[in-house]
Parts: structure tokens; sequence; C-alpha cells
């Protein structure tokens, strides 16, 4: 929950809410991106930027290889599993 | 992996650990006792357990865990309440994974659910809404706990929910804040902390700023500090040096992901939505003035404590559980009565049992488990370097 997990913005679903899709270890979900939109020039420009997502919203854009390197701690750490599992289990 | 090398080069694990002892054994000479330094956050807990970065560390130096870990220091009362608006017949509840397995005085979530309560598990509040919408008959309750992290999560599902007209949806809200908090655990009696790793991510969101009255006031050092193991070493070192040039500020070792004044968007939307409460209680550490959040006036109508009537009795921790110990860093997890022994991830009495990043299961995950041992070798010709890792190589 605290630590979040990287993941890389694929498309835009929903401008006017702010949505998009990001993949996360190989599951994509829809991630609101309200609090990295400001700061960058539209959303469109955000497709194909790593982000850190905590609880389903994207808090930071991060670069490849400080994605990487959260994603390495988190599996030792055995979180990837944990949020992956999240991800899919939560009703929706 | 060649980007996750750089973040674990033994060379400079051992060159940092030298120094570290170098630095912190002079320290400890001159105080008469062990340095201490606190890291604030679950988060890192959990690191510092898992690299066995402890048993890396001389003597000299001691890591005391904060009370960073929002599941852990959730009152029984809290719980409790939550429980009873989770039995109500109309309701909905959704939170964490987490959250469902904290023990309350007479049963969790989980133990409620399995007895019929509706509870539900989702990943972001903002599930929370679907259900609501699906669910138009119902009361949909979120159960909102965490620092500055998850907050402006919290804070954006009202603004959608009041933006979408949704009236079903309410959220109980058990958010922190860390600032109050740090400073009662520098008031706090007996309280002998030298300085603090401080949050990765709760910086993340509210920046390095509010910060500064632990180094102008208290004169502590505070580094804010990443997760890999170099990180956090590289962080411990930072403060060790300000501690010898008898230094006290706010230094940023994460800044390729906390920038100086947090995150805009999400503080504009905490600032929306919510106001301090005048207290909130803490399991372990009791009522700390001004450190819990609660909507405001103009979101009352979300307010779950206001739709539904709850008992908030405030209920004594057990005797045999000595959390708030734990909390304050008096006793070590295994100095526990209970630990693991009444007391464990599969039975936790406290809520430090309960998350990997609660310091009792964090020790019994990892207390009998390998250590990875540092490499000795110490290449001489790479000087410890101050810049931020994971910028060196760019
Ligand atoms: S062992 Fe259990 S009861 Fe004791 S401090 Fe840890 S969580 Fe609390």
């Amino acid at each position: 929950m605290c630590l979040g997990i990287p993941g890389k913005i694929v498309a835009i679903s929903d401008s006017e809410q702010l949505l998009g899709i990001v993949d996360v270890g190989g599951i994509q979900r829809a991630v609101d991106l309200s609090c990295v939109a400001q700061g960058s020039e539209s959303l469109e420009s955000l497709i194909d930027r790593w982000v850190l997502v905590h609880v389903g919203f994207a808090m930071s854009v991060i670069d490849e290889a400080e994605a990487q390197a959260t994603l390495a701690v988190l599996t030792e750490l055995g979180q990837v599993q944990e949020e992956l599992a999240a991800m899919q289990e939560g009703e929706s | 992996m060649k980007y996750v090398d750089e973040y674990r080069d033994p060379a400079q694990a051992a060159k940092l650990i030298k120094e570290i002892t170098r630095l912190a054994d002079k320290l400890a000479e001159q105080r008469g006792r062990a340095v201490y330094v606190m890291e604030v956050c679950g988060g890192h807990t959990h690191s510092i357990f898992r690299y066995g970065i402890e048993n890396m560390l001389p003597p000299s130096v001691e890591l005391i865990h904060g009370p960073g870990c929002p599941v852990c220091v959730l009152p029984i009362g809290r719980v409790d309440d939550c429980v009873a608006i989770a039995e109500h017949e109309n309701a909905i509840m959704t939170t964490f994974g987490d959250a469902m397995r904290v023990p309350g005085s007479k049963r969790s979530l989980l133990q409620a659910k399995s007895l019929g309560a509706d509870v539900r598990m989702v990943y972001s509040p903002l599930d929370t809404l679907k259900i609501a919408r699906s669910n138009p008959d119902k009361e949909v309750v979120f159960f909102g706990l965490g620092f500055e992290t998850t907050m402006p999560s919290t804070a954006l599902t009202v603004l959608k929910a009041e933006a979408a007209g949704i009236g079903n949806f309410s959220l109980f809200c058990n958010h922190i804040t860390i600032i109050p908090t740090i400073k009662a655990v520098l008031d706090s009696e007996g309280f002998q902390v030298d300085g603090f790793l401080g949050p990765g991510h709760v910086s993340m969101v509210i920046g390095t700023r509010p910060y500064d009255f632990i180094a102008e006031h208290y004169r502590r050092p505070v580094v804010i500090a990443g997760f890999e193991p170099l990180d956090i070493l590289q962080s411990l070192w930072m403060v060790l040096k300000q501690l010898d040039a008898q230094d006290a500020r706010i230094e940023n070792q994460y800044s390729r992901v906390v920038p100086e004044d947090g995150n805009p968007a999400a503080l504009q939307a905490i600032n929306r939505v919510f106001e301090l409460r005048p207290f909130f209680e803490w399991r372990g550490l009791g009522s700390i003035d001004h450190s819990g959040v609660q909507l405001t006036a103009r979101y009352a109508s979300y307010d779950a404590e206001r739709k539904f009537a709850v008992p908030a009795v405030a209920i004594a921790e057990p005797k045999s559980c000595q959390c708030g110990e734990v909390l304050k860093g008096v006793i070590k997890p295994w100095q526990c009565k209970v630990y693991g022994k009444a007391c464990t991830p599969q039975t936790p009495m406290g809520a430090l049992m309960v998350s990997s990043e609660g310091a009792c299961a964090a020790y019994y995950q990892y207390g009998g488990g390998p250590r990875q041992i540092v490499n000795e070798q110490i290449v001489d010709d790479q000087p410890v370097g101050e810049q931020p890792i994971g910028e060196q190589a760019a």
C-alpha cells in the first residue's frame, strides 16, 4: 500500500476523468492520472512514461531505471505478487 | 538487469559501511552510547529487515523502527467502529487487504466478513465508487487509512464522488499525518534519537519543507531516503556525517522521486477535502494532537462517522501486548512477552504483527532467515559518492 508499484502508461482511456491504462507487470489497469497530469504538457505526452502507482493513482513520473530498481526491491520484499493479486482480486 | 546493479554494488556497500562504522564509533564514543537513528517509514523497516541491514551495522549505531506503518498504529476502538459499520445490514464496507486483518476487541473485518458482513477487498478507493454505482440501495463505505501517501487517492475519490453525484458513498476516515506524529515522538519523554531517515513516498506528496522544524527547532538531521539497500546505507551515512559536523539539515537522498515542493495536485486535493482533527488516537502511542484528518464541513455528507452511529469507545490494549514500547523503540519486538508465541502473523495480537511493514512481522518473517553478507572487499579508487544513487551513471 505504501510502497506503490511502478507501471508504464500505455494509453489514455478517459481524458475528462484523467484516467489512463497502466501496465504493471503485464496486468493492465485503469489508473487515475490527476497527480501527474499537472506539470505535463498534455495527457497524451504521458504515454510510454513510467509512473509510481499507489492504490490506483499515479503519484510520480519516474525514469525507467528507477522503475526497474523499484520493481527489484518490491520483488525481493515479496510485494509485487501481493500488489498484482490485489489488483486482480479487487472487486470492481 | 543493468539498472539494478548500481543500487546493489557490493563494493559501494562495503565502503559505506566502513564510513558508517568510522563515524558511528566516533560519535558513540563522544556520547557514551550508541547513535540512534529512527526510520519513520514502514517501507524502510521492511527493507531493512529483508536485506539484513541491521546485521551489517556496527554496534555503535542502532536503528529505531518508527511508527510509520499506518495499519500498525490503528487503535482497537477504530477497528471496532469499522466492524460496527460493516455489520450494519445496509452497508458494504470496502478496504485494502492488510486492513481487513487488524484485530479489534472482538473481531477483525475479516472475521466479521466470515460471519456475514459485506466486506470487500479493493485495490483502489476508486473501486468503491463502482461498487456504489452498482449497489444503489446500499451505503458503500470505504475504510480509508494511511499517511499522506494514500491520502490524495482518498481525497480524489471523494471529489470524484461529488462530481459524479454519487450519494451512497462515504468514507470512514483513518488517515493520519506524518508531521505531528514525528513531533509527538520527539516530544515523548525519554526519547533519544539523534537523527531520522525520512519517509520516501510521504515526502513525494508533501515535499521536503515540512520537515524543516526538525532541523531548526529540534536540531536533528533528517535525510529523506529511498528503499534500495544502498539508498538506506547512503542516507544513514549522510545522517552520521551531519551529526559529526554538528549540523542539522534536511537532505534529500531520494531526489529522483521526491520533489522539494511535493506534488501540488495531490496537496490541493488533500487541502480541499480534509482538515485536521483536534486529536487522533494511536495504537501504542496514545492520543496525538492534530495527527489525524477528517472531512471538512463541505464534504460532511460523505462522512461515515456522521452517517452511522459508531460506538467510538476507546478500548485498552491487552496487557500482554507491548506494541507501544516497540513503536517507541524502548524494546525490540522479540522482547515482547507474546512475540512468536501467542502473537504471530497468523494469529496477530498486536497490529505490528499484521502488516509486513510492522516491525514484529518483519522480525518474525526474516528473523531466522539467511542474512545477506556484505562483500568486504574495498575498491579504493572509488570514493563514496555524494551524488544521489541513480544519478551517477547518467
Ligand atoms: S509481538 Fe505482538 S503484541 Fe507484542 S509488540 Fe509485537 S505485535 Fe504487539
